[in-house]
């Protein structure tokens, strides 16, 4: 297809029936691109590298953007020798830390980036070694101990009164570990500063050589609450590379798993809020009721959070019990309406929610926030409603969206989206259709590629996918919106208090895991 | 004066064993009211003898100010616990301190408390150290009004002789004690640490006022500390009991009326920790910057409750 963005004439490849477009460009022109994206309203929803210096060709830079046309995405091929390609961050400020840690894993440079601090390598290995490239040496079993350099210069405030409180990365809860360096002047924050890659894991790394089925296990591994959508997110990749035609009960299941994995999260999310400002009462019992929910899923389905229910192909397990999931999804509904009244009208509550930890809708576009709580801030984009994959096409989802940007309305819209959910496993229960349940994947005997895109409830989960000519896995690339949001937390603290920072992290519940790989 | 001595031990050592059970009971009630099952009635009990068993970790930088702390901190709340009458009244430690030094007794506490915090240096030490002093030094003058309000009844700011006018004299409603009744239970969320001030069950060290100073105590620390705020809240429970429902404790020599007494107590102090359960159940835990707004409401019921008494009561 021919098309024209800013004046730039391109020839866009589909990937099958979806709404992906791939296109090649020279990485000098990548910015000419990106300034057009984002003066049509567009973001850039990933951006990551690749080694190609295998296929006889030098590195790559993948962009994904997010457009009204679809999801573009673009690959700048790049010499073998000092990978460098042109700053996106001064475009799309999001890029800032997906550049960095494209260079900390395989040395691919951003030129003229505002920030080139490293982001993910945590002295863990040389500094020279980049461990994403296909000839990394292998990496010693004991990180050498933090040298010198390797001390990570924050942003420092000065004046008179201001002092520096470092949190993490370990906490007096069980949480996932990030460093949080705020600058207060007694107990109001003037800068915070996230230091994240503690869970760096090798996760892209381990991918490569594995089989399709093993590689969906890991996939749905790289964020542990967002199973299904990576899992989905992965197979559709894979699918879409081998020209896989997925039975359409299979879909509407992976539908069903992810709708209640979204409960599952906003039910959970709702309930922490509440613990947040200590009204224990609504954590007992949005937990008592995301229990339940669980319990169901094992029941139902074997697994409490619907592990491993989605691979290449198809799902592996039936819905057998559909009345007992209609019947808890319509007691779930009216027992959460109830607790949305308890929030609603406790004074204290809403006190502490409204007004706290505002992203405006403007600098929520400029950072490019998105999925939850970029709708909370009317970034109204939903994958399932713009770019609606099967059987989301067939569904009609409800966004929900709010312009307030605070850490209230980030619960409204997890309210508005938990009975949504509902509302949909119960449409997606009583109109699936009969059929099997998997297909069969083809061996792959040529290097074939692939994107998959899921709104997990985070939201939206991107895996691509290149499978070699053996057939196993060559590159894979999941990314977490969690990566995007995470640099808008630092906007949303500015003004509040230190105490209030955890009820604000808590209304965006971003991964570390995810983002970390 | 040896049925003094010996009433006075009993006292005593009565608060030291019952302050973990209300802590305990408090728990129940909060756990029953959210609609989840409770932990043991005897968990604090369980929890002390645990701590009581560890080694204690300390800090490199830590000074002797910091071990000494939470013996002087539970020495404080074990003589508080003396002075206020919770079983007989007009006991040889009462004439020791009136109300006036029972709020420099907490307040000796409370320094030490946020020296020791600031001792180690951590930032989350001395973060709990500033709201503490914040919060209390908002906190002890309403504490005093209230303290004010009740001696202008009886004349005094001796205990005892407050318990001997309210309870054992002819009957009579002061309408100025409501008011600081519900000033003192302002004051006593503040300096107990409780919802809507502060959340004793918080484990997000951000959030936290009294378990910020304590994050880096352990063991046997840990538990003298544990228990002093047990004391505490049983201290203050047992105030509000002698302001404002006296009836029960026994006249000064009355040891018959001592079993009746006993039973007053336990009785007042499940519905007092029933209530409290059920207050923290309902309410949300104010925004920081709120406290001083809250406890300047407490400050001035105090001063309406003592112009109440000019008013109405003179």
């Amino acid at each position: 297809m021919q098309t024209n963005i800013g004046g730039i004439e391109l020839t866009l490849t589909p990937q099958g029936a979806s709404p992906v477009w791939r296109f090649s460009l020279e990485s000098a022109r990548l910015p000419v691109f990106a300034r057009a994206i984002r003066d049509e309203g567009g973001q850039l929803l990933a951006l990551w590298g690749s080694d190609d210096r295998h296929l006889g060709r030098g590195y790559g830079l993948h962009a994904l953007f997010l457009s009204s046309q679809g999801l573009i995405w673009a690959h700048c091929p790049l010499p073998a020798d000092a990978p460098a390609y042109p700053t996106l961050d001064t475009i799309f400020p999001q890029a800032g830390r997906m550049q960095r840690a494209t260079f900390d894993l395989l040395g691919i440079h951003a030129e003229g980036a505002v920030d080139d601090r490293k982001w993910l390598r945590h002295a863990a290995w040389r500094e020279d070694d980049y461990p994403l490239r296909k000839d990394a040496s292998p990496l010693p079993p004991h990180p050498s101990p933090l040298s010198q350099s390797d001390t990570y210069p924050f942003i420092r405030v000065a004046g008179e009164g201001v002092h520096e409180i470092p949190v993490g990365p370990i906490h007096a809860g069980v949480i996932e570990p990030g460093h949080f360096r705020f600058s207060v002047i007694g107990d109001k924050v003037l800068k915070l500063e996230e230091r994240l890659g503690y869970t760096h894991k090798g996760i892209e790394k381990r991918f490569e050589g594995m089989d399709l089925p093993t590689g969906a296990r890991l996939a749905g591994r790289v964020s542990g609450d967002s199973h299904t959508a990576y899992a989905w997110a992965y197979c559709m990749a894979v699918e879409a590379a081998l020209g896989v035609e997925v039975p359409q009960r299979a879909l509407w299941l992976r539908a069903l798993f992810l709708e209640m994995e979204r409960v599952a999260n906003h039910l959970g999310d709702l309930g922490y809020l509440g613990n947040d400002v200590a009204l224990s009462f609504g954590f007992a019992q949005f937990w008592r009721l995301k229990e339940e929910w669980l319990r169901l899923a094992q029941r139902l389905f074997g697994h409490r959070y619907l592990y491993d229910r989605i691979v290449p192909g198809g799902v592996t397990t039936d819905l057998a019990d559909a009345p007992a999931l209609l019947a808890l999804a319509q007691r779930l509904r009216a027992e959460a309406g109830e607790l949305k009244t308890v929030y609603d009208e406790h004074a204290g509550v809403q006190d502490r929610f409204a007004h706290t930890g505002r992203v405006e809708p403007a600098m929520a576009a400029r950072l490019g926030l998105i999925g939850l709580a970029g709708r909370a801030s009317s970034q109204a984009w939903d994958l399932r409603v713009q770019f609606p994959c099967a059987p989301y096409d067939r569904l009609e989802v409800n966004m929900a969206t709010d312009r307030r940007g605070d850490v209230l309305a980030r619960v409204e819209v997890r309210f508005a989206e938990v009975f949504e959910a509902l509302r949909l496993i119960t449409e997606i229960v009583r109109r699936m259709p009969a059929g099997p349940l998997r297909a069969d994947v083809p061996q792959a005997e040529e290097l074939r590629e692939g994107l998959g895109y899921v709104e997990g409830w985070r939201g939206p989960v991107l895996v691509a996918v290149r499978i070699g000519a053996d057939g196993r896995l060559d590159r894979v690339h999941p990314h977490d919106p969690s990566r995007q949001n995470w640099p808008a937390l630092e906007v949303g603290i500015l003004g509040n208090i230190v105490p209030d920072f955890p009820l604000i992290n808590k209304s965006f519940n971003l991964s570390y895991s995810g983002q970390d790989l | 004066m040896t049925t003094g001595v010996l009433l006075q031990i009993t006292q005593t050592g009565l608060a030291l064993l019952l302050a973990p059970l209300l802590m305990g009971w408090v728990n129940i009630c909060r756990a029953w009211l959210q609609g989840r099952s409770a932990p043991p009635l005897l968990q604090p009990y369980y929890t002390l003898q645990k701590l009581f068993h560890k080694d204690a970790v300390l800090a490199h930088d830590a000074t002797r100010l910091f071990r000494f702390a939470p013996y002087l901190i539970f020495a404080c709340m074990v003589l508080a616990a003396g002075i206020v009458p919770t079983l007989a009244n007009d006991l040889p430690f009462s004439p020791a301190a009136d109300v006036i030094a029972l709020v420099g007794l907490f307040a000796l506490a409370r320094v030490f408390q946020a020296l020791a915090a600031m001792d180690i240096g951590t930032a989350f030490g001395s973060l709990g150290a500033r709201r503490e002093m914040l919060v209390s030094f908002l906190a002890e003058p309403a504490l005093l009004m209230v303290f004010f309000t009740a001696s202008f009844i009886s004349q005094s700011t001796e205990l005892p002789h407050i318990v001997d006018r309210l309870a054992h004299q002819e009957f009579a409603l002061y309408p100025s004690l409501a008011f600081a009744a519900v000033a003192f239970w302002m004051v006593s969320t503040a300096e107990n640490a409780r919802i809507p001030v502060d959340n004793p069950s918080t484990h997000l060290e951000l959030t936290m006022i009294h378990e910020a100073m304590i994050l880096e105590y352990s063991a046997r620390h840990l538990a003298l500390i544990e228990w002093a705020v047990a004391l505490k809240l049983f201290t203050y429970s047992a105030l509000g009991i002698a302001l404002f429902l006296p009836w029960g404790i026994a006249a000064a020599g009355d040891l018959n009326a001592l079993p009746l007494a006993l039973l007053a107590l336990v009785l007042k102090l499940a519905l007092g920790g029933a209530a409290l359960a059920l207050l923290e159940t309902i309410n949300a835990k104010m925004r920081l910057f709120r406290a001083p707004e809250f406890l300047g409401t407490a400050f001035l019921l105090a001063v309406l409750g003592m112009l109440v008494h000019f008013l109405l009561e003179v």
